[in-house]
């Protein structure tokens, strides 16, 4: 019998805070090429090490290694760097706009771009995302115009959600984007109800839940799993691990569990990590569990291993947490670097070319933003009436309602 | 034409309208090959088979949030959570999504989608068996409450609320499942078979959403009530002999708000009972609105009975439960004041 002694509380802690040196030695990080690529209707009881490895494609010198590459043409690849360029400098923009208090609020992606950039590009027409605030690369790989995404940063006169909706809670049906709701993994466990409606409906479409590695904590993020095992639903399980749930670091939410993508395992559901940073990887293995999910395979979790170089929102400083060079150290780089030294590596890019393309995106956001100004933003120019605040709280307006905005005096 | 129980009206709502749309599906817990621990679904997965039909994690806020994605799709689900005591775990599902997709996306993405549960006490379910959680939702932009006091209403308003494009909270009073349950549970309950509302027309029938009905018509005092209550108020009235008009709101929102108004300025007085407890219920919003718009018409403080301030109780329930005599009581004061 050993002399248990007192309980002893146990809360942990990331490796290092502000002041320390970054140190991820503790992210095995699996070399490009290594981990094998099973086919899609694999027995998901023999590929349970992939819920523990990391599947990349980009080695150190940009080579394009192993069994997941080539799933992506030359056009495409460029393609896939714009996007990334175009979310990038997007954000900037937007991120300047809100320090210039055209909007209340503002969410970028940095160091994250690959992520729904490359998902987008797996998708087919019809299929239907259900997003977090960290997926806007799914509508500018989408081709969503940009216009519209800044008239609703802006809550301005054309935003097509009317002024309701916080910035960055786009909505887009039309482009497979369901309408961002704010409140956390919510959206996972309808991804699933909308994955069985299209079984129900014997269609072809499938569903895509997103969630990200804090919110894998809440309650609907285990009620997805258990529907979407349950019925074999057609969906992908997108985590997107980027280390830090604002200043939370993942250690918090995922506890004793090795990986999040090892949360799927109990649930039988084939789970996969992959390198988030890495554009041809994600693209991958994206394009393996759509196939999967189309083929009536049932359900696929994937673990998105990156990191949010950037802050969590515009209401967030990051160095009150973190060291400052800890986005540096970061071992899987930059996703924009990476894909942009393959391309120079594969003889097809150029630094004068992405110079180049830098400054063409740049123009390109610009007058986009020009265009949704001449709309107006959050506090000048035109906005959605007080008339339209009112209305679309149900189809037909109730009398109750109808009273109110009389006595509103609109 | 034929004498339903309200489980058998419930259950003839969904059947009609599985059977005129494909969009609908039912689920929830036991509710496939079981048919519902009330048996509200009893036969429909045989009848359309497991992808219309079937049986669901226990998990209320995985049914909902399934249920509203399905919406989102562009099915119909009505789901069935088992008990309201059990519907917390959906609330955020309910009220931050369900409620607000419309709104949010700005029709972009709509929610027509009805939650079924049983409410209220009366048969020793002790704390977890017996809330009637309506205040919670009528609290809440985006959705609509329906209370169906008999088997008649109960079909046509839930087929009602299946057609609408909203999201509707569904609330059954199981007290009434078998028969108009009027407090007095020291007698036998007249079973819906010998009750002239437990007549269910066949096939497809509406009962429009946010309209009351006049249970009683009278002239010294109007008693706002929703389900189980109505039959109590009609005990009390009968027992205490007053000519009171009997009012059963069956959607508390919408609201019928003209047919309320009507009635006070005619009677000048009202007495407002729900089962649910007293502070912040909706009953609170009944005396507001009846206080604001018929005041220079009323001789009496308006006056609500309802459950007490405390957790549902188990052996206490007679103690706990608004019975005729508390109403009645309340019936006399208001007439005496």
């Amino acid at each position: 019998m050993t002399d248990a002694g007192m309980l002893r509380f146990h809360v942990p802690e990331p490796e290092v805070r502000p002041g320390g040196a970054p140190d991820f030695s503790n992210v095995p990080i699996p070399k490009a090429g290594s981990v094998p690529r099973p086919e899609v209707d694999v027995d998901p009881r023999t590929i349970r090490d992939l819920a523990f490895s990391i599947i990349r494609v980009l080695n150190r010198s940009g080579e394009a290694v192993g069994p997941w590459a080539d799933s992506l043409s030359d056009e495409e690849l460029l393609e896939g760097l714009r996007h990334m360029m175009t979310l990038r400098t997007f954000d900037a923009r937007m991120q300047m706009a809100q320090r210039q208090g055209k909007t209340s609020f503002y969410m970028q992606h940095l160091g994250e771009e690959a992520v729904s950039c490359a998902f987008r590009k797996a998708l087919s027409p019809g299929d239907m995302n259900f997003p977090t605030y960290r997926q806007a690369g799914l509508l500018i790989a989408g081709g969503y115009p940009m216009v519209t995404m800044m008239n609703q940063i802006y809550s301005n006169e054309a935003d097509p959600l009317k002024g309701r909706q916080l910035p960055i809670m786009y909505s887009s049906k039309d482009h497979g984007f369901f309408s961002i709701s704010g409140n956390l993994a919510t959206q996972y466990i309808q991804a699933v109800g909308w994955a069985m409606a299209s079984a129900i409906s014997g269609d072809s479409r499938i569903a895509a839940g997103w969630i990200g590695d804090g919110s894998t904590a809440e309650s609907d993020f285990h009620a997805a799993l258990v529907f979407a095992s349950t019925y074999k639903a057609p969906i992908v399980l997108n985590v997107v691990n980027n280390q830090w749930a604002i200043s939370t670091f993942q250690g918090i939410a995922r506890g004793g569990s090795g990986t999040f993508a090892a949360r799927g395992l109990g649930f039988g559901i084939p789970a996969l990590r992959v390198d988030g940073n890495d554009y041809l990887a994600v693209h991958a293995v994206a394009k393996w569990a759509v196939e999967r999910a189309r083929r009536n395979l049932g359900p696929t979790l994937v673990e998105y291993v990156t990191y949010r170089a950037g802050a969590h929102s515009t209401s967030d400083d990051p160095s009150a947490y973190r060291p400052k060079a800890e986005s540096d150290a970061w071992p899987l780089g930059d996703p924009v670097i990476r894909l942009k030294n393959h391309l120079i590596q594969k003889g097809i890019w150029s630094d004068e070319r992405h110079a180049q393309a830098e400054a063409e995106i740049l123009d390109t956001v610009i007058a986009a933003q020009k265009e949704a100004e001449q709309h107006g933003t959050l506090h000048s120019g035109n906005k959605p009436s007080m008339r339209d605040m009112f209305e679309g709280v149900y189809e037909q307006m109730p009398p109750h309602l109808r009273r109110q905005r009389q006595q509103a005096g609109v | 034409m034929a004498r339903k129980t309200m489980i058998e009206a419930i259950r003839d709502a969904m059947d009609v309208s599985m059977g005129r749309d494909e969009r609908v599906v039912v689920f929830g817990e036991d509710v496939g090959f079981f048919g519902g621990v009330f048996r509200c679904t009893q036969g429909l997965q045989a009848k359309y088979g497991t992808s219309r039909c079937f049986d669901a994690p226990i998990n209320e806020s995985g049914i909902v949030g399934a249920a509203i994605g399905m919406a989102a799709y562009g099915l119909r689900p009505c789901v069935e959570v088992q008990f309201a005591d059990y519907v917390y775990p959906a609330y955020d599902q309910i009220v931050s999504e369900a409620a607000r997709l419309r709104y949010r996306s700005n029709g972009d993405f709509t929610c027509p989608l009805v939650v079924r549960m049983p409410t209220g006490g009366g048969i020793f379910g002790g704390q977890t068996h017996s809330q009637s959680p309506e205040a919670l939702f009528t609290h809440v932009s985006g959705l609509k409450v329906v209370v169906p006091s008999n088997p008649y209403d109960a079909k046509g308003l839930l087929i009602s609320a299946i057609e609408d494009p909203d999201p509707v909270i569904f609330l059954e009073p199981k007290r009434l499942y078998n028969g108009p349950f009027d407090g007095h549970h020291e007698r036998p309950v007249t079973p819906w078979s010998k009750h002239e509302l437990g007549e269910v027309a066949d096939g497809h029938y509406t009962v429009p959403l946010g309209k009351a009905a006049i249970r009683r018509q009278g002239s010294s005092l109007t008693v706002l009530a929703y389900g189980t209550m109505v039959y109590v108020a009609e005990a009390a009235v009968e027992e205490t002999g007053i000519d009171a008009e009997i009012i059963d709101l069956r959607t508390l929102l919408p609201l019928d708000l003209d047919t309320i108004i009507a009635s006070v300025k005619k009677t000048g007085r009202c007495v407002v009972v729900h089962e649910a407890t007293l502070t912040s219920g909706f009953g609170a919003e009944l005396a507001s609105l009846v206080q604001e718009n018929c005041f220079y018409h009323l001789e009496a403080p308006v006056v609500r009975v309802a459950g007490w301030d405390t957790p549902y109780p188990h052996a206490q329930e007679w103690d706990y439960f608004p019975g005729p005599a508390r109403v009645g009581r309340a019936l006399m004061s208001t007439m005496e004041a």
